[in-house]
Parts: C-alpha cells; sequence; structure tokens
C-alpha cells in the first residue's frame, strides 16, 4: 500500500512564519485546525458551501476546505483568531457583531467576519444589493441574515465617515 | 436591578466574536479513533451478509463491526421526558446497527480507523449482500393494503391513529345554504440544516463511558443511552459543551448510543463520530412531510359551520417522535379557528425515508401551512377580505382550551393582526394592488399560527438549577435547560440578576456546559420551553439562596431578615435603606469564618403544572413575475405575543431566524428522493436550497408584549414559533397577487409553472 505523502509548508500564520509537515491531500482547513488549533475555522460542510471555514489567504477570503495546505507555501494566512488584539481587543466588525445582535449560536460567525473584514478593507461603499451579494457565500441557520447584514453595513458606513447620514444608514 | 427586559449583549458574545467558543469537535482528544459509517444504499431489504474481510486488511483500520454483532436490544430515540407510564413511552424500534435496512442511508456497520482516511477505505472495502424488499415513500400509498411493511408490529405502517371528535359534523353539514371548501395541502420533507453538524466522542473512564455531544438534551440522552446498550443510566455520562444549532435535530439520541456502543468494543479508547453533511440530511432527522385534506363548511356570512381535518403524516423509517408532531398540528385546528362542529383525524405513517422528528415548529408549520390556505379560500368563497375573515373567526379573547387549561387572557390575536396590519400599510396596498393586471403582479397575504409554551400536560415539565454564592459577590448559576444558540443563558443570567438583587446581569456566571455528572437534572431545549420553565427554577433557587444569604448577614449585622434585602449587590436594611455590608463581604466572612464556615448555595427543582398559549402572525408581501414563475418577496413582518420580554434584542434575533426558515420553507427548501430508487438526490448545501442573504427583505419583527399571568417572569414561547406562520402567508399573498392556489410548498418556479398552466395564466 502507497505511504502518505508529506510535504513541508512554510507560511505565515497571524502574522507569525511557521514551518509545518503536512499530508499532501490536507485542507487548510485540516491544517489550521488539527495542527495549529485555530478552532475559529469551523467545518460545516468541507465542500465550499456554508463558509464556515473561511479564512483570509494574502488579504482575500477563501473557503479554506477547498484549498490544499500546501498551496499555503509563501501565503500570509489570516483566521478570525488573528483579527482579535493581542491582549484581546476586537476589531470594528467584531464589535458590531456583538452590538448588533448579530451572533445566536456562532458557528457560521468566524467566517463570516472574515469575509466582512476583506469588504470592509477594500475602503468603498457598497449598497444594500452588492453588500447582499458580497456576503452571499455564507449560510447562517439562526440568524435570517439581518442582524449580520446590519453589523456589516453599520461598520462600513463608520469606517466611511458616512455613519450619520440618516439615508444610508436606514 | 431591572434587568429584566433590557436588550443586553449575549453572555457568550465576546467568546463567539473572537472564535474562541468550543464546540464538541474543538475539544476533540488528539487519540480519538475514526468511527465512520456504512449506511445502506438500498431503500428497503434485509442484510444478509457482511464481507469485512477487505476492510480489516486496510492499514489503520482498527475494528470492523456489523449490523450481526450488536446487541439485541431495541430503543427509542426521541428527546421525551421518559414516562413511567408505559403507553406513554416512546415507541423502540432501533438497533444500534441495523439488519433490516428501512430506508436508504440506515446504518448497517461500522469502521474505526486511526486515521480518517482509513476509516472512509474501510467503509468502502466493505460488501454487503441485501435481501430487496419494495419499499414506499408516500404516506397514503404506505397505508394501502398490500404494500411494503416496515415493522411488523405495525400493520399499514401505521404507527398511531388519533382523532378529535367536537359536536356533530355529519348532522351540522346538513344546514342548508353552506358553502363547501375543500382542499388537500402538502408539506415537503426539510431538514434542520444547523451550520456544525451532529457529531460526538466517547471513551470509558473508571468504567463508565463519558461522551461529549452535539446535543440540545443532555440529561435525556443519557438514558437513550442506558437503554440503548442496556447499561445503568449511572454508567453514563454526558458532557454538552456549546452547539452549533439543532432547531430539534439534536432533540434526539442521534449517534451518541452508537459512539457509546464503538468506544466498549475498543477498550475504551476514545473514538468519534462526526456526521458530514450528507449524512446530516439523511441519516440524522428531517421534519415531517405532511399531508392534510380540509373539508370547511361555511354559512354566507362567513362564519364556519363545520370542518373537517385528515392529516396524513410521512414518518419515514422510525418512530423517533413519531405521532406527537401530527398530534399536534391536528390539535391546532379546533383551537385555532374554533368551530362547534369538528371531526378531525390524525395518522402517522411508516414509509421508507429518512426518520422524522421533532424540527423547529413541531407540526405548527404545517398546519399553519394548511389551515391559514383554507381559510384563504373561505374567505374569498364568502367574498370577505382574508384579514377581516380571521378577525372575524379567529380565537377569541377568554378562549380556554379544555385539555390544556390554556387561556386566551387578552385579544391577543387581533392585536397581533392589527399591528401587521397598520406596518405593512395593508388596506392601502392591497386595494392598490388588485389593479395589478398584468405579467407581473403584486399582493400580501397574512397567516396566524397558535403554539403552547412547554409540554405540559401531555409529558412531565420540571426544572432545576443550582446557584452558588461566589467570594467577590458574584453568583455561579447551572441549569439543565440548554444553551443552543437562542440565548438561554443570557436571558437566565437577567432573570437570576433580578431575583437575586445583583447590579448587573454579568455578576451571575451561568454555566453554560452542562455535565450529566454536575448539572441539575434538567429536559434540555425543546418545546420554545426554555424561557418559560428555567424562570421558575430560577425564582425558586434564587428565593432560597436569598433566603440563606439574609440568614448568614442575621448572624453578622445582628438585623432581622424582614429588615434586609439585596440591592445593585449589597445587603440593605431597607428600614431606612443604609447598606449594611456588600454580598463579597458577606461571601468571604461566611467561607473564612473559623466557628461557622458556609459555602452558601441553594438548589431546587420546580415542577410546572402550567401552559400558556403564545401567538403571531405573518404578513407578506410578493411580487409575482408570472411568464418567469418567479416570486420576490418584497416585504415581512411577524408580529408575536410571547408575553413580556426578557431581551428584546434577542427576542427580535429569534424572530428573525424563524422567518428565516418559514421563508426557506416556502419558497425553497425540499428534500428529493428518486422515486424509482428512494435514494435522496439533493442531500447537500447546493441542491437544497437554503436561503442565503439575498433571498431576504428587511425582517421586521415586532411584539404585543401582553403579560402572561401563569409565568414566574410574565414571558412565555418564542423559540419555535417565528417559523410557523411565514411560508402560508407568502402562499396566501400569491394566491393575492395571482387569484392561484399553490397547495403545496416549497412555492418553486416548478410548482408555479405547473400551476399558473393549468389555471391559464401561462400559455404556450
Amino acid at each position: 500500500m502507497a505511504k502518505k505523502q508529506y510535504a513541508l509548508v512554510t507560511c505565515w500564520i497571524n502574522g507569525r512564519e511557521v514551518e509545518q509537515m503536512v499530508d499532501v491531500r490536507a485542507s487548510l482547513t485540516d491544517m489550521l485546525r488539527n495542527d495549529f488549533r485555530l478552532t475559529s475555522v469551523k467545518k460545516g460542510c468541507e465542500v465550499g458551501e456554508c463558509g464556515a471555514c473561511n479564512v483570509l489567504i494574502d488579504g482575500e477570503c477563501f473557503n479554506s476546505c477547498l484549498y490544499l495546505a500546501v498551496w499555503a507555501e509563501g501565503k500570509h494566512i489570516t483566521t478570525l483568531e488573528g483579527l482579535t488584539g493581542p491582549n484581546g481587543e476586537l476589531s470594528d466588525i467584531q464589535q458590531a457583531f456583538m452590538d448588533e445582535t448579530a451572533i445566536q449560536c456562532g458557528f457560521c460567525i468566524p467566517g463570516f467576519i472574515m469575509t466582512a473584514a476583506e469588504i470592509l478593507d477594500r475602503k468603498v461603499y457598497y449598497t444594500d444589493d452588492e453588500l447582499r451579494k458580497l456576503l452571499s457565500g455564507h449560510l447562517c441557520r439562526c440568524t435570517g441574515y439581518e442582524n449580520i447584514f446590519k453589523a456589516v453595513k453599520k461598520t462600513m458606513l463608520r469606517r466611511l465617515g458616512m455613519l450619520d447620514d440618516p439615508y444610508l444608514n436606514s | 436591578m431591572g434587568e429584566v427586559g433590557k436588550s443586553q449583549v449575549r453572555v457568550d458574545a465576546y467568546d463567539k466574536a473572537t472564535g474562541r467558543t468550543k464546540y464538541y469537535e474543538d475539544l476533540m482528544p488528539q487519540d480519538a479513533l475514526y468511527v465512520r459509517i456504512k449506511h445502506a444504499d438500498i431503500a428497503h431489504g434485509i442484510v444478509k451478509s457482511i464481507d469485512t474481510s477487505a476492510a480489516e486488511q486496510i492499514d489503520g483500520v482498527v475494528k470492523v463491526l456489523t449490523c450481526f454483532d450488536v446487541p439485541d436490544i431495541t430503543f427509542p430515540t426521541a428527546g421525551h421526558p421518559w414516562s413511567m407510564d408505559p403507553g406513554h413511552q416512546d415507541v423502540a424500534d432501533r438497533h444500534l446497527l441495523n439488519r433490516h435496512v428501512r430506508y436508504w442511508g440506515d446504518d448497517v456497520a461500522v469502521v474505526i480507523a486511526e486515521n480518517e482516511v482509513a476509516a472512509m477505505q474501510g467503509v468502502r472495502a466493505l460488501k454487503v449482500e441485501y435481501e430487496e424488499l419494495p419499499f414506499v415513500l408516500d404516506v397514503q400509498k404506505a397505508m394501502e393494503d398490500g404494500a411494503p411493511q416496515l415493522h411488523e408490529k405495525f400493520p399499514h405502517n401505521i404507527l398511531k391513529h388519533t382523532d378529535i371528535r367536537k359536536g356533530d359534523y355529519q348532522s351540522a353539514i346538513q344546514e342548508p345554504g353552506l358553502i363547501k371548501v375543500e382542499g388537500w395541502y402538502d408539506t415537503p420533507t426539510v431538514q434542520h440544516c444547523h451550520i456544525e453538524n451532529h457529531g460526538c466522542f466517547a471513551y470509558e473512564e473508571n468504567g463508565r463511558i463519558v461522551i461529549v455531544a452535539s446535543t440540545q438534551i443532555p440529561h435525556i440522552i443519557r438514558r437513550v443511552v442506558g437503554q440503548a446498550l442496556g447499561r445503568p443510566w449511572a454508567d453514563i455520562r454526558i458532557i454538552k459543551p456549546y452547539i452549533g444549532g439543532g432547531f430539534g435535530n439534536k432533540q434526539d439520541a442521534l449517534y451518541e448510543p452508537l459512539c457509546a456502543w464503538c468506544t466498549t468494543q475498543v477498550g475504551g479508547r476514545c473514538v468519534r463520530i462526526d456526521c458530514s453533511r450528507e449524512e446530516t440530511f439523511v441519516s440524522n432527522r428531517v421534519r415531517h412531510a405532511i399531508r392534510f385534506h380540509i373539508i370547511s363548511w361555511l354559512r354566507k356570512d362567513g362564519t364556519f359551520a363545520a370542518r373537517k381535518v385528515e392529516c396524513f403524516s410521512n414518518q419515514g423509517a422510525y418512530a423517533s417522535h413519531g405521532h406527537s408532531i401530527v398530534a399536534k398540528a391536528m390539535g391546532s385546528f379546533p383551537q385555532h379557528y374554533p368551530c362547534d362542529n369538528m371531526e378531525c383525524d390524525a395518522w402517522t405513517v411508516f414509509t421508507n425515508r429518512p426518520a422524522a422528528g421533532a424540527m423547529r415548529g413541531y407540526g405548527m408549520p404545517q398546519a399553519s401551512f394548511a389551515d391559514e390556505a383554507n381559510v384563504d379560500e373561505c374567505a374569498k368563497a364568502v367574498g370577505m377580505d382574508p384579514l377581516a375573515f380571521r378577525m372575524q373567526n379567529i380565537m377569541p379573547q377568554g378562549y380556554e382550551d379544555g385539555f390544556s387549561h390554556n387561556v386566551n387572557y387578552y385579544d391577543s390575536f387581533r392585536e397581533c393582526l392589527e399591528a401587521g396590519r397598520k406596518y405593512i400599510d395593508y388596506d392601502r396596498k392591497v386595494a392598490e394592488y388588485a389593479k395589478d393586471t398584468g405579467p407581473i403582479r403584486r399582493g400580501i397575504g397574512v397567516a396566524t399560527f397558535w403554539y403552547n409554551t412547554a409540554v405540559y400536560p401531555i409529558s412531565l415539565e420540571t426544572s432545576s438549577n443550582r446557584m452558588l454564592l461566589n467570594l467577590d459577590g458574584t453568583v455561579t448559576m447551572q441549569c439543565g435547560e440548554t444553551e443552543i444558540g437562542q440565548g438561554a443563558d443570557t436571558a437566565y443570567a437577567q432573570m437570576t440578576a433580578d431575583v437575586l438583587g445583583l447590579k448587573s446581569y454579568q455578576d451571575v456566571h451561568v454555566v453554560s456546559c452542562q455535565d450529566t455528572d454536575i448539572t441539575p437534572t434538567g429536559l434540555g431545549a425543546y418545546a420554545s420551553r426554555q424561557t418559560y420553565v428555567a424562570g421558575f427554577s430560577i425564582r425558586k433557587t434564587g428565593l432560597l439562596l436569598k433566603e440563606k444569604i439574609l440568614a448568614y448577614a442575621q448572624e453578622l449585622t445582628r438585623q432581622a431578615p424582614y429588615n434586609m434585602d439585596i440591592v445593585d449587590g449589597n445587603i440593605v436594611r431597607v428600614t431606612d435603606g443604609k447598606v449594611l455590608m456588600s454580598l463579597s463581604e458577606l461571601a468571604m466572612t461566611a467561607q473564612y469564618n473559623p466557628v461557622h464556615s458556609e459555602h452558601i448555595t441553594a438548589e431546587s427543582t420546580y415542577t410546572i403544572q402550567n401552559n400558556a398559549y403564545s401567538f403571531g402572525c405573518t404578513f407578506a408581501e410578493v411580487e409575482v413575475d408570472i411568464p418567469m414563475c418567479k416570486v420576490t418577496l418584497k416585504n415581512m413582518i411577524n408580529v408575536h405575543d410571547c408575553g413580556k420580554l426578557i431581551n428584546p434584542a434577542l427576542a427580535e434575533a429569534q424572530v428573525h431566524g424563524g422567518m428565516s426558515m418559514a421563508i426557506g420553507y416556502g419558497m425553497g427548501e425540499q428534500l428529493l428522493f428518486d422515486e424509482k430508487t428512494g435514494k435522496p438526490l439533493n442531500n447537500n448545501l447546493l441542491d437544497y436550497k437554503l436561503s442565503t442573504i439575498m433571498d431576504h427583505p428587511h425582517l421586521e419583527a415586532q411584539f404585543i408584549q401582553n403579560a402572561e399571568p401563569t409565568s414566574a417572569f410574565g414571558t412565555k414561547a418564542l423559540g419555535e414559533p417565528p417559523a410557523c406562520s411565514g411560508a402560508p402567508a407568502i402562499r396566501n399573498a400569491i394566491y393575492n397577487a395571482t387569484g392561484v392556489t399553490i397547495d403545496q410548498n416549497p412555492m418553486n418556479a416548478h410548482i408555479l409553472f405547473k400551476r399558473f398552466s393549468e389555471e391559464g395564466l401561462i400559455k404556450d
């Protein structure tokens, strides 16, 4: 029987350079959860349908379940753990999820926040329809997306200095 | 002070926003063996043999166990409280692995391996030989003579039949001049689709079995595992960490019993079962597809002379929650629109589909769809506006149900309907949309529901908790009614703070994790009961703790207990408002008192012998593109009377989630099966159309806060109610827009095309 094949991956995870031997068949989800215990990376389907495992790779959001661990070579990966400051400080989008009651069971939240982080970092104003489309790669069964949408939209407006505009923030 | 009624941030929000919250898989021991299940790939048959030799040769495979190895014990899986009355106990019809395969996806064998790949390869290497039997998927066909039989003890596959007889239906329909409105209404098989799949791990410790599981009902799971393995219940310890949603699927013993048995077969080593999404759809539980036949007899003034309701509930392969779901659905009819002459019958019928169990709404989304569809047609038949028809006929103020003794203390239904009418601008829009005659037409629909708050008097209602005064003056609280994402822990913290007179809900540490070795016995999360039932035991235990605190304060302050109270975390002399000491000072002194040391704690159980009606309605506004057979939901509001709100922001969020589920139920979701093989066709999140953020308009949630008189905090059910009336409201909006009745959900393009063609709205 064929022996397993391993490869050495060198990458940056949440700002720290790491080296890890991985099974060449392993997904990035497997590596982040099993080798680095970054358990904010959630498994809801493992085939790219639900978005719970989303992480940033060089600033772009990916379903980590569809991304092979070996492809992470040389990449900068950010998980939700990396969005939180060294002393537990929350980023504005995390705070907004708390303030807007956007969290219930919490299982889809890490993925949602990572996608939101990517969108918000573009510093672009999106209409409601555009914002919904950008967030549509995530499934949530608890919230009806209502408060998640509010949290992302308010954070976008706040970053753009448009939060006080009564027309936009309706 | 005054924490109840405030929109406080969830107690678990920070950890969830930072991804720290641990779910079962995040707690997995690194050495856990993988258990993967061989699911049957036929819909019905008998396993003749399983050749395990190839699987056993695979490197990393530790053990293969089949349906020929399991103990000959059948067990029930429903997450119901146990009943000492054998007549009220759930049907025990499953083995840990089954030789008689009853649906495509039934469990016939397991492979236990050192790693996931070996376990999966092992499953693929198993050679199962079946004697195939004919199968049946349709509920009424399964009742016919000669239909394939699933369970020996249930002829015609009928698990149970019950009825309701009120007045004299046959005589009543003889009244001259009655208008008959008859319809058949079909609801689909759908799945809960919590984002965290079910899973668990188990190991032995000091001769007992420990199971960490994604479940809503740890104490009930302990009992079921004990029954399934033939072990004393106290041999089993269940630990329930945070879970990623449940919605009723995890109100059932899923793979905990099998996982527990597997650890005993490998010397107590840790074993894990993690359901894939595909398995979750098929081999967990689904919502009952119920078919309704309704005949309403109306007088010209729009009142009901008589009604007949037949309900056929598709149970799937195993009993699970069984007849209780359709019984609840049937029971809603006589109370929803009271009528003097009613004849109702409900059958629960086994078919070769996945087993149906509890799902958010427990029969009510189905009943509401059928009843509210029929009622809209009744309104049309007598020329009344659908809203006016409901206002006239719906359960009135003062109505009391003879069985549950629930009372409609206020005029809740009409108050909810008035609020919805105002928000959606019903009268103006209905008049305006009636003018639409083109290919795109707009419409508004309304639907209502009622819901029980807990399970009394059908089953036991009990809640226990324990409170401990910490040395810093905060309080630790444990309760068996579980947090499953709905926000129960936060509501408990708010209630506990108020009963004890603490400064803030943050001074209460609710132990979210249930451990059956430690947590006071509770029944778990289901029936929209948690806030209502835990409220009683929180109040009882809180008052007990307070009494103990004040008794100790008497020793230290020499003041009479009745002259003292706890305000903002301080012992206060009420006669003059003087602060005598803080709770922290009291706790420290009590703990380290060299002559009378005490750790101050209280524990109690409250047996609830009340129930409460929860009410609500949905208004939906749609735009129907007739040639495209496309419905766009433009606007939607739910109005609920769930009593006083403990946490308005969380309540609103609950309603959003339920509305979303109702939109999916109405417009997209349906688990499909191949008629030729019984194989599920779309058991994944790509092909099963779960609503995304693009499928929703703004979801408006409003409340009528009529305090529930029987409740410890004025509150009653809200968890499930928001999922009940959305689908029929959408159905009635399409009816309003097009004049076409759609009597099955989901109302997708396939169904609309068929119906619009039949009604001549679409021509070749």
